[in-house]
């Protein structure tokens, strides 16, 4: 979906359009039926008004937009232990929305769509990444080719292909990432997210999100009255959940969302700016069966290296907990795609690895860390349920709520 | 590094924090014209076509420092995008080109004069033209010629040759445009060097200089500065009283029919260590100059 998205942000901009791109990837291009399925694919990202610009910059939102997938008009963040919540409205900030959820396949196919508009782009598929040649770091190395040859990608059927920029846009298990020899971190939450496809029983246009003891649970609005829902929990309980009914399963996710106490807000704080908590809808069975995936956080130490820049998640994976993890992938490509316009018209090879360090890496290091180590903390503070932190946590939020400067800037950041 | 045998090119002897640069000159106009402290560079230039395999184990190296972005030409390196820049907007304007075109300098004949290792040429063969690059020092050819094989594209879009801007004209090449990036205040008789220039240039065509202005900036800078305090430069690299202010070149141009149209300042923020184009042009400057037509 990142590498689709570089491959248009270059076709459409005049200046990067002669760039000659070979799209490649393991299968053919996402299609989605027209109209779309009934029930909505588990996968959803929330899209934030950053990357809905970049998508009507390169001309692939109007396959996006609603219907095909929903905008929210609120965000609702609240504690079940205590009193604390939060609640954002775009009315109150003079904003159409707050954002979109989409499908990934929705934008996945808008994008590939949009792909063959440019003239300038190859796709090529099935292609399996066999082997990678890329010239060394420094001149010092006396090892390997020299800094200026240029890549040359191996690939399963045999052929060889060379190219100035090799862009990893492969995921989390990037097999680029491996052949380039690229390090990673990575940590495993012990926790499993539960995706599954909800009704509501009432019309939703808000994207809820409640922490709970054992993590966080989101509701988010997705098209046709169907909601999303990401439920991060422990190992087990997510065990049990993928194997209980859809009656069960809605049953469960009710008493998460609406069991326990109400927050009422904390009545020492002003509440002249505050916005009322709003309880959010019942949910039904009916949609999809729920699914569980393991949870991790993952970067790579360096994005780039002569002749190569890794994007999306095979550059950084987040908790799912904020919807964040392909906004960032988006944000590389603003940065990548906006490195390689410069280079073009300064006349400099767009897989120098001097400029992919200066107006890529360095930047988005700088803001995918900083969201890293947000959602980690984030994670941290939610995940234990220790009186003391909870009422802690249910306090700061309602700061938050009651302190219009800050809530606008913490929204100014998760909408990007 | 064989720096006995560094060479006599712009892009490591020209340039202010340059360590390889050991106060070798550029060589312009024969014999008159070399104004050389290091005899090893005439060595360099005189060895012709044979080349031993020493020499050639010598330019390998060389080649690798020229083009290290953090090597001896680091600054060189820092400049190329902002000159580029530059000379890409003056010769759009001087040919009608569309600026905000990916290849705008497509199918554009341009010399290089004292073109190094190729830092500047490749940079301009990517923006379309095709780029000839001179050099008085074999090595620095050498290294350019090394450095393009590796992309068919630049390979295909740049000629390197071991000859002098004078035995350039002797052989009667005219060109759209001419550059000279960093030479200049290397050159012994700069009246003459531009004579060649212009006669170098076709009619309505354009010309590129970059140099150092003679100022007490440039002074604090170029000498004190990168020669004495930081040492990043040998003493006597430099010749202060030889650097040309702008109003000089612009008076010496315009009397060999190459008035001046354009200048920028480019500046070094020595934190971040990027140029940028300026309108102060007491330290570093760019100029374009385009020929008058000869009716």
């Amino acid at each position: 979906m990142v590498g689709a998205a570089l491959a248009c942000a270059l076709g459409s901009n005049p200046i990067t359009a002669s760039l000659r791109v070979l799209v490649m990837d393991r299968g053919g291009p996402t299609e989605v039926t027209s109209p779309l399925p009934e029930v909505p694919d588990l996968r959803v990202s929330t899209v934030t008004p950053a990357s809905v610009q970049l998508f009507q910059d390169i001309g692939a939102w109007e396959d996006v937009a609603p219907p095909r997938s929903a905008a929210f008009q609120h965000m609702q963040v609240w504690d079940e232990g205590g009193n604390g919540y939060v609640r954002y409205s775009a009315g109150n900030v003079g904003l159409a929305n707050m954002g979109y959820v989409a499908e990934n396949r929705v934008l996945q196919a808008a994008l590939m769509r949009r792909l063959k508009d440019f003239k300038n782009s190859t796709l090529f598929w099935p292609a399996s990444l066999e082997a990678l040649t890329l010239p060394s770091y420094a001149p010092e190395a006396h090892e390997g080719p020299s800094t200026n040859s240029l890549a040359e990608l191996r690939l399963a059927d045999g052929r060889t292909i060379q190219a100035r920029l090799v862009v990893g846009a492969d995921g989390a298990r990037s097999r680029t990432r491996q052949l380039a020899d690229l390090r990673t971190f990575s940590r495993s939450y012990h926790q499993r997210g539960i995706v599954a496809s909800v009704r509501t029983q009432q019309a939703n246009d808000t994207a809820w999100q409640r922490f709970l003891p054992t993590g966080p649970l989101a509701l988010l609005p997705v098209r046709d009255g169907y909601s999303n829902i990401v439920w991060s929990t422990s190992v087990q309980q997510a065990m049990a959940l993928e194997k209980a009914s859809p009656q069960e399963f809605a049953l469960a996710v009710n008493e998460a969302l609406n069991g326990g106490s109400t927050p009422a807000g904390n009545p020492l704080l002003p509440s002249r700016s505050r916005e009322e908590f709003v309880a959010p809808p019942a949910v039904s069975a009916g949609g999809s069966k729920q699914r569980s995936f393991p949870l991790t956080l993952a970067g790579a130490g360096r994005y780039v290296r002569p002749r190569l820049a890794l994007v999306g998640d095979a550059a950084h994976v987040v908790h799912p907990l904020a919807g964040q993890g392909v906004n960032l992938g988006f944000g590389d490509v603003r940065a990548l795609s906006a490195a390689l316009t410069h280079a073009v018209e300064t006349g400099r090879d767009p897989g120098e690895l001097a400029l992919l360090e200066e107006m890529y890496e360095e930047p988005r290091q700088r803001e995918n860390g900083m969201m890293m180590v947000a959602l980690d903390s984030l994670k941290h503070i939610f995940a234990p349920q220790s009186g003391f932190v909870a009422s802690v946590r249910g306090l700061g939020l309602d700061l938050i709520n009651g302190t219009p400067a800050l809530k606008a800037r913490i929204m100014k950041y998760a909408m990007g | 590094m064989a720096s006995q045998c560094s060479p006599l090119h712009n892009q490591s002897a020209s340039f202010l924090y340059n360590t390889r640069a050991d106060g070798s000159q550029m060589s312009f106009s024969g014999s008159s014209g070399i104004h050389n402290r290091d005899a090893n560079a005439e060595k360099g230039s005189a060895l012709g076509s044979s080349i031993n395999a020493d020499e050639v184990l010598k330019f390998e190296e060389m080649a690798k420092d020229w083009w290290d972005p953090e090597g001896s030409s680091a600054p060189l390196h820092s400049m190329n995008p902002v000159r580029t820049k530059f000379t890409r907007d003056a010769l759009c304007l001087c040919f009608g080109r569309d600026s905000s075109s990916a290849q705008p300098l497509h199918g554009l004949a341009i010399l290089d004069v004292g073109c190094g290792g190729g830092l500047f040429s490749e940079a301009l063969a990517r923006l379309g033209a095709s780029v000839t690059g001179i050099d008085a020092s074999e090595a620095g050819i050498l290294v350019a010629r090394e450095h393009a094989r590796a992309d068919p594209v630049i390979h295909a879009r740049t000629s390197y040759r071991n000859i002098t801007a004078e035995q350039a004209l002797d052989e009667g090449l005219q060109f759209d445009a001419v550059v000279a990036s960093e030479v200049i205040e290397h050159v012994e008789n700069v009246p003459e060097f531009c004579r060649s220039l212009a006669a170098l240039t076709r009619d309505s065509g354009a010309v590129v200089v970059s140099t150092i202005n003679r100022t007490a900036a440039s002074y604090a800078v170029a000498i004190v500065g990168a020669e004495y305090l930081a040492q990043v430069v040998p003493r006597g690299t430099h010749d202060w009283s030889r650097f040309i202010t702008p109003d000089e070149l612009a008076r010496l141009m315009e009397g060999v029919g190459l008035p001046q149209v354009s200048i920028s300042g480019m500046f070094l923020n020595p934190v971040t260590s990027r140029w940028s184009l300026m309108n102060d042009t007491s330290v570093n400057y760019i100029s374009y100059f385009k020929k008058k037509t000869v009716s």
